[in-house]
């Protein structure tokens, strides 16, 4: 170990730190519950967001090559601490309205999100499980976080058992691929694949394993029977995060060890790639048209989102488009991040104590009422769509692209259809909205006010200048050999 | 000493094992195990093959996977409890109080 490695997770280390003289600054400095822990939490995701960006621009490996800083890297912890900015503004005010303030919520969410960060920079199939862990097992407690109430106690068990489920598969799948390759760094299964060393079969069901695990992870069909009741029974600040930060985190490590460890078993795998893609945009927007809960109807929304973020890593395998497929991914991941961050803005200023104010009609009449909410509800709602001009838009056109130039033309076409189908339900919200009358009762505090606002604007404004912001997520194509 | 592939046989026996009691069985605790002997065959492959390839790696990660074990059942048996304590049941079956 020297200066360099420690360097390269300088980011990790300071979080990590300050999560855990948090705790003791808040049990006895701060000591009453509304003082200033989500401040002092935010604070220090500040400051590991100054050192990620700190390395901007480097590309090395540390500790004898179980992490890489690269553009990947940097770009995915830049976007899991925003979010984790994101996820305290929006429980700040909401964990209060709900009678469960507890100051346990920010520091578990800074170690969920150092699991995060370490899964962006792992090179070593060790480190993608520990990541995995690190960043799942505070999303259980979280989960629970309502509790003693039994949706949130249900919602954590549920969680927790199928979590700890799809971990079980991971294990068994780097088992296997150490079986086959006798190493588990991710440079080292490339290099016994290359010198031929390496048995592709078992390579390939350890593979099939660890795609299963990470699968649940992202919700993909058919290992998404959790999602549903888990976004709905965890506190709304918490599903925003899960949605966001769960969700990019297993992209992180499929992308990473699919597109840079695995290219030589696209032929197998996928294929299966392209069902497992294709059954869930189908199934997720399928079924979202039939919820009558707005969080069930998020819950299938980021089910069908996770489909077409799939379907970039469809064409992992074809070396010239798989680093366009991954900007791709990368960027879409921003989209979705931001427009699901607003849309469960206005979702939690909508709600109310016992899971009220959560059907889509007590949305009815928020139009004329609140008019701001309702138009940034509605951006949203056209981005999730994908209708310009709006980040969604702009995210599926590069997604499109890349996957028709990887030949997956059918594949392209199921993603626009099924974008067609989640037009239904994501306009009946907005129709909801400015149609009928009705009475909401909205709690607007400020930081939920400015969440949704700054997405909103994000929203459009960015998808005007997509440009650089593509260029940037394709600078952050995976550098590890 | 055997050969590897015996090894190998045992621990996927095992891992089918705990998968299907995940899917099978109703109750939480016993859920649980079946994922802990899930667990327990990806450690049994990994020693057998670090054993065959005389690498330590594969018996490091053995210790990774234990030590995350452990978390796993601190923050596991606490929610158990937790809805034991609200529902007064465990049983997964009755875990239906959200539907859509």
């Amino acid at each position: 170990m020297n200066v360099q490695d420690l360097y390269a997770i300088s980011p990790l280390i300071v979080l990590v730190t300050w999560a855990t003289l948090l705790i003791l600054v808040d049990v006895y400095i701060i000591r009453d519950r509304n003082g200033g822990t989500p401040i002092l939490a935010a604070l220090g995701l500040l400051v590991a967001m100054g050192f990620a960006i700190a390395q901007t621009g480097q590309q090395y490996t540390a500790f004898n090559g179980m992490a890489v800083v690269d553009g990947f890297a940097i770009f995915l912890q830049v976007l899991f601490l925003g979010s984790g900015l994101v996820g305290i503004a929006l429980a700040y005010n909401y964990l209060q309205r709900m009678g469960i303030e507890r100051s346990e919520y920010y520091i578990l969410l800074l170690y969920s999100i150092s699991g995060m960060m370490l899964m962006a920079i792992a090179a070593d199939l060790i480190v993608v499980f520990l990541a995995l862990e690190l960043l799942s097992i505070p999303l259980y407690v979280l989960a629970g976080f309502g509790r003693p109430k039994v949706e949130p106690e249900e919602a954590a068990l549920k969680y927790f058992l199928l979590g700890a489920f799809a971990g079980g598969f991971v294990v068994y799948g780097i088992a296997l691929a150490f079986g086959a390759t006798a190493t588990t760094s991710l440079a080292g299964i490339v290099q016994a694949v290359n010198a031929g060393s390496a048995n592709l079969t078992l390579l390939s069901i350890g593979a099939a394993l660890i795609l299963i695990g990470l699968g649940f992870k992202v919700a993909a069909v058919p290992f998404h029977m959790w999602t549903p009741d888990v976004y709905q029974g965890a506190p709304s600040a918490v599903t925003a995060f899960m949605s966001v930060g769960a969700k990019a985190g297993g992209f992180a490590a499929l992308l990473r060890v699919f597109v840079s460890a695995l290219p030589e078993l696209a032929a197998d795998l996928s294929p299966v790639l392209w069902v497992l893609a294709a059954l869930t945009m189908i199934l997720g927007n399928v079924v979202a048209i039939a919820q009558g809960n707005i969080k069930r109807l998020l819950a299938y929304s980021s089910i069908a989102h996770a489909g077409y973020i799939l379907m970039a890593l469809v064409v992992f395998g074809n070396t010239q488009v798989s680093s366009d497929a991954v900007a791709a991914a990368l960027f879409y991941l921003v989209a979705y991040a931001v427009t699901s961050f607003g849309a469960w803005a206005v979702v939690i200023a909508l709600e109310k104590a016992e899971q009220k104010g959560l059907a889509l009609d007590d949305y009815a009449g928020l139009g004329r009422k609140y008019p701001g909410l309702a138009a940034a509800m509605a951006v949203f709602m056209l981005s999730f769509t994908g209708v310009p001009p709006t980040l969604g838009f702009v995210g599926k056109l590069y997604l499109f692209r890349t996957v028709l130039e990887g030949g997956f033309i059918w594949l392209a076409v199921i993603g626009v259809l099924t974008s067609l189908v989640s037009a239904y339900y994501y306009l009946r919200i907005v129709v909801i909205m400015y149609m009928r009358d009705g009475d909401p009762q909205v709690h607007a505090e400020p930081w939920l006010r400015l969440t949704a606002g700054v997405t909103a604007v994000a929203t459009v404004v960015l998808s005007l200048y997509a440009g650089p912001l593509f260029a940037w997520a394709s600078q952050a194509v995976l550098k590890l050999f | 000493m055997l050969p590897v592939g015996y090894y190998i046989a045992l621990s996927a026996i095992l891992f089918t094992l705990g998968a299907l009691g995940v899917l099978i069985r109703r109750n939480s605790i016993v859920i649980f195990m079946s994922i802990e002997l899930m667990l327990n065959a990806g450690n049994l492959a990994f020693v057998a093959f670090a054993r065959a390839y005389q690498s330590l790696s594969g018996q490091i990660f053995v210790f990774f996977i234990m030590a995350v074990a452990a978390a796993e059942v601190a923050v596991g048996l606490a929610l158990i409890v937790a809805i034991f304590q609200t529902k007064r049941s465990i049983d997964v079956d009755q875990l239906n109080t959200m539907q859509g």
